[in-house]
């Protein structure tokens, strides 16, 4: 059972051939029996979750028509608020933390009856690309419990590869759904920024974070997308614009559709069995129809960099309400107000977290603010310009989502500066703000490879069209691992 | 040496929107602690700011009102410093672009009208109240995130009076326009002053302090003065003004050092990035304009040329828009301007000073002021009684026909009622009667206040003036 996509399950209860609640406990005794080696969930809800269950297949047996997520196991990245549910950023910080509210894509989940089985690891904050930096415990890739799933939304790529859930939200900042969902052989949508809702999402950076799901299959994304996007008078940076019925992408064919490879993303750093099998799915696309052309982005080499700096000063800002004076850690033994702040921010917050808030911090301060900040938000702008220009001779552009398979757990976690760098082609995503997916393409020794398709903004529906066309003509989205 | 003063103010002004700056909350005054709240204002992780409409037109309406330029399009940006009345520690307020700038107030000083620059007015949040007690200190966050304009002058202001005048046309237009309350003991109105003193005729800036914790205009002259006066002294002595912040002790009446300038923040201010760019539209624009009310400055011109009052008269009546409101509607009501006038600029403020009241509490309504000075012109009660019937009014609000009857004050202007009186007060005062007939005419005032007594006030004085006349002449 926990093997099937959310839209194979939806048929099987529509059908009668099993029941929420049925399908609950089964998600939650498959928890139990491989969540010690996966460490995906921080939360679990049972009661919760039982209880929503329940109460559709009683809307079920009345005869009332439900929403195509009703009564499907899923759960949350634990940055994102749910009332009554604890939300701890994956932080010593905010380790007793419970929302007294919901976010606004709880509240649609919730108006969808979703099953809300708990809250996912993750990196502390949603920094890091490993998922190591949990302050709990590390998550590990189902396919090689040896190696990390990425990150930082770690937990929910890694819950929905190992079948303890069959879709789950995360957040992107800089890579953080793609990057992990391209680890654990998963699809992971960052939408543009502004479709889907920020508000009560724990904001990393503001400018760049966007919501997204993780599914098994690109089918199954468009029905997840399609629920939890809108425009929200609770987040002013969400776009007053309609939601498509994305699920009208599927089964689309792709004849003369431009895809535009940058050459800068095929060029040093990228490992060559990557290369390898990203190339062969080229093939593929190009066999279905669509022309394949080369082209140039090469202010994305800044990207990194921009990313750094943006990303960072936001944090050291949005990050400075965690001071032990309302909620959150507070340290024990403090003389006055700034050793209260000073011990419960050190005992706090982990090193990846302190790292960017200093970096923040410093990029912010007088005299040093126009050379690093005020100049990325310009080279931000030349991006943004660099992306419109392309689309205007491409529908999509496609990249490897990430430079390597998933690599040993520890294998950097000593080195910052290597590990930013597995988020090379997916930061200038966010800088743009354009949408991106990844999509399972591939295995590198038995550890999956994910492509990443880049759409113009707002969008999503062409990246569905083009992964749902990949998706039929291949076989990577059915692989799931031996766990 | 002679020295000038160059004084600038920056004033904050909470503004009289029913609901937060970035959240749906009150902005009510009180209430019981942290009941005004929510996860926006708290700075609740994940909670994001939104912008209030109703702040911008506000602010617009302040800006307009104090012949400012808008800003059509404007960012917020982020103060970032760590204090526990601060939820998020950062404070969303304007920094580069401010919404209004380059405005001015005039004042009228011995030399004539005098334009006061304004730099800049800018929307932000108000943090919450930190409360100290015995047992730690405990934050309550009703306030936080109410919204608050800050009106920055430019250094225009030469003297402590100025200044205060400056602070009086500012509440008074901020009030005229109902932008802001401004009362200073719940904290809607704060000033900060900014004050540097160079030698007369010197065209550079001397180095300045930023004056704090002035609670009243009356605090805000006195420090000022005070400032002034240490700061020649010092240079006087040979020494060097540090640019500081410093704090104005109400109780020793002077300025001491709060902090220097090595320890000012470095509050890393950035664009608010949970926030779009906020586009104000000519439409916009046009439609608070088409709100602004008649300004004291006009209403003023006008008292004086169409009413004919006194210049001192119509600034002291146009010097709170509930003040002026009062007396234009006693006028709609049917009294003279003058009679009006001469009413609320006497017996009403009297009154009210005495009390310690504002003219917003008064019980008297405007159109009982005018029936009561009807009722003296057409001759139905005297002088003297109105200002009896005047007390009754203001304790109950009663119409003062209705306490002119109830009480019998009406005018005696019966001439053989008056008559008798004053026969009867001349029988009684023989003295009085032989005074008159040696020439002495002060005896004739006596025998008038006699009769007037007699009456209790309610003769018709000049009919008492005549018959007394006539009857002592008879004897
Ligand atoms: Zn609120």
């Amino acid at each position: 059972m926990h093997t099937k996509t959310l839209h194979e399950i939806r048929e099987l209860i529509n059908k009668g051939e099993v029941s929420c609640v049925e399908l609950t406990k089964n998600t939650l005794d498959r928890i139990s029996s491989v969540d010690d080696k996966i460490g995906a969930y921080l939360q679990i809800d049972e009661e919760g979750a039982l209880n929503k269950a329940r109460e559709v297949d009683e809307k079920i047996r009345r005869g009332e028509e439900v929403s195509f997520l009703a009564g499907i196991p899923m759960a949350i990245k634990d940055n994102i608020c749910v009332e009554g549910l604890k939300t701890t950023c994956a932080s010593k910080m905010l380790q007793n933390f419970v929302s007294p509210y919901d976010a606004h894509v709880t509240k649609l989940l919730k108006q969808n009856d979703a099953v809300i089985l708990g809250k996912l690891n993750m990196d502390e904050f949603a920094m890091g690309s490993s998922s190591e930096n949990s302050a709990f415990k590390k998550v590990r890739n189902p396919y090689d419990l040896e190696r990390v799933p990425g990150g930082s939304s770690g937990g929910s790529a890694a819950a929905v590869a190992a079948g303890e859930a069959y879709y789950t939200l995360g957040s992107d900042t800089g890579g953080s759904i793609r990057q992990p969902a391209s680890l654990c052989g998963v699809v992971g949508l960052k939408p543009t920024y502004g479709r889907i809702s920020r508000y009560g999402l724990v904001a990393f950076a503001s400018s760049l974070d966007q919501i997204g799901p993780f599914t098994k299959d690109v089918e199954d994304c468009a029905h997840v997308l399609k629920a939890i996007a809108g425009y929200d008078e609770m987040d002013s940076t969400s776009a007053k614009r309609e939601v498509e019925d994305y699920t009208k992408y599927l089964n689309q064919d792709i004849k003369g559709l431009r895809i535009g490879i940058p050459k800068e993303c095929f060029a040093e750093g990228l490992n060559e069995d990557v290369r390898r099998e990203i190339e062969n799915a080229i093939e593929v696309l190009r066999r279905l129809g669509a022309e394949i052309k080369e082209i140039s982005l090469p202010m994305s080499k800044y990207a990194l960099a921009v990313y750094y700096i943006l990303a960072s000063s936001e944090a050291s800002s949005n990050l400075a309400r965690f001071d032990g004076i309302r909620y959150g850690y507070r340290a024990k033994d403090f003389e006055d107000v700034v050793d209260l702040y000073v011990k419960s921010r050190s005992q706090g917050f982990g090193d990846e977290v302190k790292r960017r808030i200093m970096l923040g911090t410093y990029a912010l301060s007088a005299g040093y603010y126009d050379a690093y900040y005020k100049k990325a938000l310009k080279v931000r702008t030349l991006i943004i310009n660099e992306y419109k220009r392309a689309f205007e001779d491409v529908d999509v552009i496609l990249t490897p989502t990430s430079p390597t398979v998933a690599f040993k757990i520890g294998e950097k976690s000593n080195n910052p500066l290597e590990m930013y760098l597995s988020d090379i082609y997916t930061v200038p995503i966010n800088i743009a703000g354009v949408p991106a997916i990844s999509i399972p393409a591939g295995f590198v020794g038995g550890l999956p490879v994910g492509m990443q398709l880049v759409g113009n903004y707002f969008d999503e529906g062409t990246l569905i069209k083009v992964g749902h066309a990949f998706e039929r003509e291949t076989e990577f989205s059915k692989v799931r691992p031996s766990i | 040496m002679e020295f000038e003063a160059i004084i600038g103010l920056e004033v904050h002004a909470e503004l009289s929107t029913k609901t937060k700056i970035y959240c749906g909350c009150t902005t009510e005054f009180g209430g019981e602690q942290n009941t005004h709240c929510c996860p926006v204002c708290m700075g609740l992780p994940g909670a994001l700011p939104v912008l209030n409409k109703e702040v911008v037109t506000y602010a617009m309406k302040a800006g307009l009102a104090l012949n400012c330029e808008i800003n059509k399009e404007t960012y917020m940006a982020r103060k970032n410093y760590f204090y526990p009345d601060c939820p998020k520690n950062y404070q969303i307020t304007q920094d580069e672009t401010p919404l209004c700038k380059n405005g001015y107030i005039e004042i009228t000083t011995e030399e004539g009208t005098k334009k006061i620059g304004i730099q800049r007015i800018h929307i932000e949040e108000d943090a919450g109240k930190a409360l100290h007690r015995e047992d730690g200190t405990y934050v309550d966050f009703n306030r936080s995130g109410v919204p608050l304009i800050e009106i920055v002058s430019k250094p225009d202001m030469r003297t402590a009076q100025e200044a205060k005048m400056y602070l009086e046309n500012l509440k008074a237009i901020l009030q005229y326009t109902e932008v802001s309350d401004c009362k200073m003991e719940e904290g809607s109105l704060r000033c900060d002053a900014n004050v540097s003193v160079r030698p007369k005729g010197s065209t550079e800036f001397g180095v300045k302090t930023e004056i704090k914790n002035m609670n009243s205009f009356k605090a805000v002259e006195k420090a000022i003065e005070y400032e002034i006066k240490r700061q020649i002294e010092a240079i006087n002595r040979g020494e060097k003004i540090v640019q500081e912040t410093r704090r104005w002790d109400e109780a020793k009446g002077e300025t001491v050092v709060m902090r220097s300038k090595e320890e000012a923040h470095d509050y890393r201010y950035f664009p608010e990035p949970d926030m779009v760019y906020l586009v104000v539209d000519d439409e916009w624009i046009n439609n608070v304009k088409s709100t602004l009310p008649e300004l004291p400055d006009k209403k003023r011109a006008r008292y004086i040329s169409e009413y004919g009052l006194p210049e001192y008269d119509a600034s002291i009546l146009t010097s709170s828009k509930a003040l002026a409101a009062f007396f234009e509607d006693t006028v709609k009501e049917g009294a003279s301007p003058k009679d009006a006038s001469n009413w609320i600029m006497g017996e009403v403020l009297r009154t009210l000073n005495d009390r310690e009241m504002s003219i917003e509490d008064i019980k008297v309504q405007p159109k009982h002021l005018s029936k009561l000075i009807e009722l003296i012109n057409n001759g139905t009660i005297t002088g003297t009684i109105a200002k009896k019937v005047f007390k009754d009014m203001f304790e109950t609000g009663d119409d003062p026909e209705k306490i002119v009857n109830e009480k019998g004050m009406v005018q005696i202007s019966d001439e053989n009622a008056i008559r008798d009186i004053v026969n009867k007060v001349l029988d009684e005062n023989p003295q009085s009667v032989e005074d008159f007939k040696n020439g002495k005419t002060k005896a004739m005032g006596f025998v008038v206040g006699q009769v007037m007594k007699a009456s209790k006030g309610k003769a018709n004085p000049q009919l008492v003036n005549k018959l007394v006349e006539e009857e002592l002449q008879k004897r």
